[in-house]
């Protein structure tokens, strides 16, 4: 049996790994009766419908006859990567890592990481334009988010400020 | 006359200083974020919220409410300058609009658009103010059955609005509840699905799922696409005013675009983007005069007819939201979240319990409407220059505010783990073809669904007749299911396929 469309199919797969889960976790809660519903009741209803629905687009992926195949093509490892590992990046400098004693090494020096880290998600990116883009969003994000809104973010490392 | 009682209050409300500042503030970033492709308003409103916590729910709710119907005008520019969809309910407003502009045409087309816009803007605005009363008096009458009949009547209509495969469009609302199912259960105390994690038994943040797959996802799939070349017209916007033929062609269809944006704007799942397109159908069935443009050639009614039915729906999906506290798209998921973030409950009490909340938020949306007439218009060279910044600038900067807003929800930096994950799975539902709005929509929704059904089935003993039995919920339920069976007609579901495909 061939797929006919890929996307539908991983979809469909999707749908019903993700429905199957929760149904399971939900029966371990107490489901209850109509009139007295338990904690488990709604969950278990909609991760069975979920499973049903996967189920059923998984089938049409292998009956219906899609156009082109429904390809999922290729999937785009370098942005993904490099926009995730931004925004994890920045967090980590923002806040530290209190388990693994990494510093605080607040907002300033975090913007300029997630903008570099970010930029390099393209092909083609130049050190002095992201510098200028980096520079443009600190002092903006100070002047926005600090002064402004006055949010409360760590601004400096905070082995400089104590 | 209530109606003038309560609108002089709104406007007192809307008038003051610092509310028209946001108000204007709301316009200018809406029309920015319209103009720009690849940032739409379900990003911008969920970067903003967090930041919205200092400021008065008055001014907050005014300044999300502006980045909404603001982005609404400024799309419309970079559909006609660019031929891309600044927003994606200006998909149609490309094919008339952009041709307009290469017969040097822009003006006008940018005239209609814009004053379409205003007069729908200004009539959705009145359609508010006159039918959110009596619509409130209705939602006083609904028990938890009706509730609940009108969420699953609100789903199906999300349904419809996706354009995908409807299948999919239904799992993916399925598993919007799901997670919004995640966190302590409200009746017994018991935290589902929080695998111990002390942060998840709060739940998810609305924030973090809407930046991750909107935000994040989008970017990465953006990037993962060669960079559009962008043919801007920018010297041939000259002559900004339409010539008297042009009123005459633009007049009617303003005020058919304006009708037909605002019935299905007040529907659950309607808004802007469906407005649009039923709109632009509509003006293709309809003869124009002898000699005129054929449509897709840059016919002007083209253009003034689907702005106006996309700003006219805009407002009136305020309506359901205001009146019974029941969010119609993604973008009034957030205008929830945004009430609820000022220990505001959404529905019918809040025209009651908050005056002046509720009136000064209709009238600064006929303000805002006027002031985005000035942005967009007279003020259009900005936003053309805009147009010329590359996408590899602007991107770094919305995975920024997002980082930032998602921090600044908690002050915890769980939320940032949090939409890093989100953001793959964003990405992940793009590759597999699934609309995430039905699912934010089904996300808000969840929580509130089970809560009713609960309730109704407790006060029927369990007994599942209840939602046939009493008229209200039994009349929403038929409205519902006569819904999916008409989009699911052989004809129609061709048609709908038809016009999904034309973007």
């Amino acid at each position: 049996m061939n797929i006919k469309s890929q996307k539908d199919f991983f979809c469909g797969l999707m749908f019903m790994a993700v429905g199957g889960a929760f149904a399971w976790g939900a029966s371990t809660y107490n489901v209850g009766t109509g009139a007295r519903m338990g904690p488990g009741y709604f969950p278990l209803m909609l991760g069975v419908l979920l499973a049903i629905i996967g189920a059923a687009i998984t089938f049409a992926a292998l009956v219906v006859e899609t156009e082109g195949g429904g390809k999922i093509g290729k999937i785009a490892w370098k942005p993904l990567i490099f926009i995730i590992l931004a925004n994890v990046v920045f967090g980590i400098l923002l806040a530290g890592l209190p388990a693994i004693k990494f510093p605080a090494f607040g907002m300033i020096v975090a913007i300029y990481a997630l903008t570099f880290i970010a930029s390099m998600a393209e092909a083609g990116w130049k050190l002095k334009t992201t510098f200028i883009l980096a520079t443009v969003l600190a002092v903006g994000s100070y002047i926005a988010f600090v002064l402004a809104l006055k949010l409360q973010f760590p601004v400096w490392p905070s082995f400089i400020t104590g | 006359m209530d109606l003038i009682a309560n609108l002089s209050l709104g406007f007192g409300v809307a008038f003051t200083p610092i509310n028209l500042m946001y108000a204007f503030f709301g316009c200018v970033l809406g029309t920015l974020i319209g103009v720009l492709p690849g940032i739409g308003p379900v990003a911008t409103i969920a970067m903003l919220l967090p930041a919205t916590y200092a400021l008065p729910p008055v001014s907050a709710l005014i300044m999300l409410a502006g980045i909404y119907y603001g982005s609404q005008y400024g799309g419309s520019t970079t559909a006609i300058l660019v031929n891309l969809p600044g927003e994606s309910s200006s998909v149609v407003t490309c094919i008339d609009g952009y041709q307009m502009a290469r017969k040097g045409r822009a003006g006008p087309a940018l005239a209609a658009a814009g004053l379409g816009s205003f007069f729908a803007g200004s009539v959705g605005t009145l359609i508010i103010a006159a039918f959110a009363p009596p619509l409130t008096e209705l939602a006083f009458k609904f028990g938890p059955a009706e509730y609940f009949a009108l969420m699953v009547l609100g789903l199906i209509g999300a349904v419809v609005l996706a354009s995908g495969s409807l299948l999919k469009a239904v799992g993916m609302i399925v598993l919007g509840l799901l997670l919004g199912l995640i966190g302590t259960d409200v009746n017994s105390g018991v935290a589902r699905f929080s695998f111990d994690v002390p942060e998840l038994t709060d739940g998810i943040g609305f924030v973090v799922i809407a930046m991750g797959v909107f935000g994040y996802g989008e970017i990465i799939s953006n990037l993962s696409q060669p960079e559009h070349e962008r043919e801007v017209f920018t010297a041939s916007v000259t002559g900004l005013f339409p010539t008297k033929q042009d009123f005459k062609d633009m007049a009617p269809a303003v005020l058919r675009g304006t009708a037909l944006g605002s019935a299905l704007g007040i529907l659950p799942g309607g808004g802007a983007l469906l407005s649009a397109f039923a709109a632009y159908t509509l003006e293709k069935k309809i003869k124009g005069r002898p000699g005129e443009v054929p449509f897709g050639q840059g016919n002007i009614r083209g253009v003034a007819a689907p702005e106006s039915a996309n700003n006219a729906g805009s407002q009136t999906s305020f309506i359901p939201l205001l009146t019974l506290g029941i969010p119609p798209n993604a973008v009034m998921a957030l205008m929830v979240g945004a009430m609820t973030i000022h220990n505001i409950q959404p529905g019918p009490q809040v025209m009651t319990s908050n005056p002046e909340l509720f009136w000064g938020l209709i009238a600064s949306m006929w303000i805002g409407n006027a002031m985005l007439v000035i942005l967009n218009l007279p003020l259009i060279g900005i936003w053309i220059k805009l147009l010329t910044i590359p996408y590899r600038l602007l991107f770094p900067a919305i995975v920024l505010f997002c980082a930032i807003g998602v921090y600044s929800t908690n002050n915890n930096t769980w939320d940032i783990w949090m939409v890093a994950i989100f953001g793959v799975i964003g990405y992940v539902f793009i590759k597999l073809g699934a609309e995430p709005a039905p699912l934010l929509l089904g996300f808000i929704l969840g929580p509130m669904m089970e809560e009713n059904l609960r309730r109704a089935l407790l006060l029927s003993r369990g007994d599942w007749s209840v939602f046939v039995t009493r008229p209200l919920s039994a009349g929403l339920l038929a409205a519902g299911a006569l819904l999916l069976v008409i989009v699911l007609l052989p004809a129609v579901k061709n048609k709908r396929e038809e016009a999904f495909v034309e973007d």
